[in-house]
């Protein structure tokens, strides 16, 4: 080990942690911090009658949407709303009576199950509870 | 040049004296361009680099009234068409150019592949004009988002989350490029950010080596057209001024193509992005992502037991990979292997192109 590879070192590791010391700081910084989220486990979905047999509603739950979907007996059921294959916010077609998401034209059944196209999971199914004129939904 | 000492008489020997500009005047008279059957695709470089030029003028236009935030963005985008004066040209022509200017580096592109021109030694060249294009890509999804309409909401839901479906770093590459877990106005943020300062960063660093190798290693002659095989001498005509005139019709042409169309069919606006409404029929990206947004549709939900998506994105990557690497897979010369290239470049588009078309042939039936 010569002298001049000895300072060679020093000078390369203290400028590789120099750069380390910067890129650290900004390669945090470019990664959003998490955000703790209350959890939502009720949302109030729609006003019962609000909706028709074979109608359906998109309703906030917490952060992300939900489907209320009232079936022609006139039952409610309700979904998670994104769509399990690229997060699409899914929507009821009352011709056919299934879910459908447009973007890459997913369904499914009146269970939240994915019976075609590429979804590769059935969606989350939320329970619905009427009370008081008002239609509940909560994590099942 | 003037001696020194000796003072310099009038400005050009002024100047000249100070930046060396006889060294450019003499560097540029150097350059020639080669005359052959297949001359015409040397126009499309220069072509990409005007509808670039256009798209950082007209971009520069719009962030005098542009406003990045999830309340402010769609208005302020309508401000510009409807109050702003001449504000639906500059933002039409901005979306007309964008997309005029991602074809013409595809067929750019194609015609350097179809020619062998990214043969040795200009692998480097071919390197970082794949990667151009992949910026321009960027530019297209970065900016598609910035009106922050319905279609924009989603196209992004959907490419971060094939982003977020990548082996190990999808999690973390989800997140960084929505800036949360969900899209929202801090994605609409960061997309602004990328699109009018990182890709515009990057752009220039790859553009102008890609420059400088085009400059150093002159225009590719196709083998078919060497004199040795057509019994002709080779000919060519001087870049400048001889060359650049005839560019600068093909770019004077460009604006005219730019201004009707902006004129008469000024760029759409759509519905203001609502993340709680659900998506709306008829959705689909912009045109040169539509291939992989029918190839993912195309896909069954399992493959072989794996997700479809997974299966989509995986052959994507692959296929980028396989661009990127033309010139090493053409390598040695053998005639085989190159023919094969070929096919393969010619199947990879026939797909593509029947892809696209069954999207807009989906639209048209409704």
């Amino acid at each position: 080990l010569t002298r001049r590879r000895l300072l060679d070192w020093f000078l390369g590791t203290s400028l590789g942690a120099m750069c380390l010391s910067a890129l650290y700081p900004v390669a945090r910084y470019v990664t959003p911090p998490d955000v703790p989220e209350a959890p939502t486990n009720r949302a109030l979905a729609a006003r019962d009658g609000e909706l028709k047999p074979n109608e359906a509603r998109v309703f906030r739950f917490g952060s992300h949407p939900g489907l209320l979907v009232r079936d022609a007996d006139g039952g409610y059921r309700a979904f998670e709303a994104t769509c399990t294959h690229l997060s699409c916010t899914v929507q009821y077609r009352p011709d056919l009576k299934q879910i459908w998401c447009a973007c890459h034209n997913g369904f499914y059944d009146m269970n939240g199950r994915n019976v075609s196209g590429p979804p590769p999971r059935p969606l989350q199914q939320y329970a619905v509870h009427v009370a008081n004129g008002e239609v509940v939904v909560s994590r099942a | 040049m003037s001696a020194e000492g000796e003072p310099p008489r009038g400005l050009r020997a002024w100047l000249d004296e100070r930046l060396g500009l006889s060294a450019l005047t003499a560097l540029a008279r150097e350059k020639t361009v080669p005359l052959h059957r297949h001359t015409a695709w040397y126009y499309l470089g220069g072509m990409t680099l005007f509808l670039f030029t256009v798209q950082v003028v007209t971009g520069i236009l719009l962030l005098l009234y542009y406003r990045s935030s999830a309340d402010e963005a769609f208005e302020s985008v309508q401000f510009i068409m409807t109050r702003v004066p001449f504000g639906w040209l500059v933002r039409s022509i901005h979306s007309w150019s964008a997309n005029l200017l991602v074809l013409v580096a595809l067929v750019h592109m194609f015609s350097v592949f179809l020619l062998k021109a990214y043969r040795r030694p200009r692998e480097v060249t071919w390197f970082t004009g794949v990667l151009l294009l992949f910026l321009m890509l960027g530019f297209g999804f970065s900016g598609y988002l910035l009106p922050w309409n319905t279609l924009a909401f989603f196209a992004t839901q959907v490419g971060t989350e094939v982003a977020g479906a990548v082996p190990v770093v999808g999690r973390f590459l989800l997140r960084f490029l929505r800036g949360g877990d969900q899209v929202t106005g801090g994605t609409l943020t960061r997309f602004y950010g990328i699109h009018v300062a990182v890709l515009p960063a990057l752009t220039t660093l790859v553009l102008a080596a890609h420059l400088l190798l085009v400059q150093r290693h002159g225009m590719s002659v196709p083998e078919s057209q060497h004199a040795a095989r057509t019994g002709r001498p080779a000919r060519s005509v001087p870049f400048f001024p001889n060359f650049l005139v005839r560019d600068a019709i093909g770019w004077s042409a460009a604006v005219g193509v730019l201004a009707a169309l902006a004129a008469l069919f000024p760029w759409d606006l759509g519905e203001k992005a609502d993340p709680f409404a659900p998506a709306p029929a008829g959705i689909r990206p912009e045109w040169y992502f539509a291939w992989m947004f029918q190839t993912l549709k195309w896909l069954p939900a399992h493959v072989l037991g794996v997700e479809g998506e997974l299966v989509g994105l995986f052959a994507f990557g692959v296929g980028g990979l396989l661009l990127i690497l033309v010139p090493l897979l053409d390598s040695g010369g053998r005639p085989g292997r190159s023919h094969a290239l070929i096919v393969l470049g010619w199947v990879v588009v026939v797909y593509a192109a029947a892809a696209t078309a069954a999207v807009y042939l989906n639209a048209a039936s409704g």
